[in-house]
């Protein structure tokens, strides 16, 4: 793999890589984000580095998941069964 | 003004990533199911605050977080942040990118999907410096937006992005790390000056 393009410097490289998540956050104005799009069309070196960390986000946001214990879904239920009695307005 | 009687079947549905993000807080079952449950107690005593119609995930896990911070924070903080002030921008890309083109036909995705098994990305997580692991958690588990998290972290947007960033390059290392301890990442530190194989 040629990671020569990951240096620091100027140009329209860099700068995307600059704004990487920035744009896999989400966050980047309409203008910079159809910029960003444009160069990853045309630069597979930036879209392949690109390509690779929104993976891995997906990877860790799926392997993240827990199961809900059954009993702690009955223990919080019953919690706020009790607290809603206990809450009645007296009328 | 919210109503309680709506709260359960409003708020129930957010028990699993609520859990989830208990359990990467506390490390501990135990601590995660009061966590969860204390959460859930104190958004029904407080729901008539909520503005119903707004964010009610971002409000439960504002909740959840300062819930956590009072209560279940470790009075030593371990690891420091400054651990991982070395660690270079795209850390796992540069030491694992272009290994999909190893096996043809997979993707990116199916391979560090096969590369990281479930219990070492949550210990990796789990493992990370207390601010580093809120956000991380909060954005790229959560999908919150920096708003969001800084609005249930109350603390600044710059330095939700700050800590994003350190905190990213923090997983990439013990992700890194803990492949490399199992052999199956190359180790040798800097991927552009690789030690030479030893001569037998």
């Amino acid at each position: 793999m040629d990671d020569s393009h990951l240096e620091p410097g100027a140009g329209d490289c860099a700068d995307s890589l600059k704004e990487l998540y920035t744009f896999l956050d989400g966050e980047l104005t309409v203008e910079r984000r159809t910029h960003i799009r444009q160069h990853l069309d045309g630069c597979q070196n930036c879209y392949e580095a690109f390509d690779f960390e929104a993976e891995l986000r997906i990877v860790v946001s799926a392997k993240c998941r827990d199961e809900v214990p059954d009993e702690l879904r009955a223990r919080v239920a019953d919690a706020l069964n009790k607290l809603r009695q206990g809450d009645e307005p007296v009328l | 003004m919210a109503d309680q009687a709506h709260f359960a079947e409003q708020a129930m549905e957010h028990m699993p990533s609520l859990y989830s993000a208990a359990l990467r807080m506390t490390r501990n079952p135990a601590d995660a199911e009061d966590l969860v449950q204390e959460t859930y107690l104190r958004a029904y005593r407080g729901y008539g605050g909520f503005t119903e119609g707004t964010n009610l995930k971002a409000w439960l896990y504002r909740i959840l977080t300062n819930t956590f911070i009072n209560r279940y924070r470790a009075k030593k903080r371990r690891p420091e942040e400054t651990e991982f002030d070395d660690v270079e921008d795209f850390y796992l890309y540069r030491r694992l990118g272009g290994l999909e083109e190893a096996r043809a036909g997979r993707s990116a995705e199916d391979e560090l999907m096969d590369l990281f098994p479930e219990q070492e990305v949550k210990e990796a997580v789990e493992s990370l410096p207390e601010n580093f692991r809120l956000a991380v958690l909060l954005a790229d588990v959560e999908g919150f937006s920096y708003k969001e998290i800084a609005e249930i972290l109350d603390i600044p947007i710059g330095t939700v992005m700050s800590r994003l960033h350190r905190g990213r390059k923090a997983l990439q290392k013990r992700l890194y790390d803990f492949a490399a301890e199992r052999g199956l990442a190359p180790t040798g530190g800097d991927p552009e000056h690789r030690e030479p194989a030893q001569r037998g």
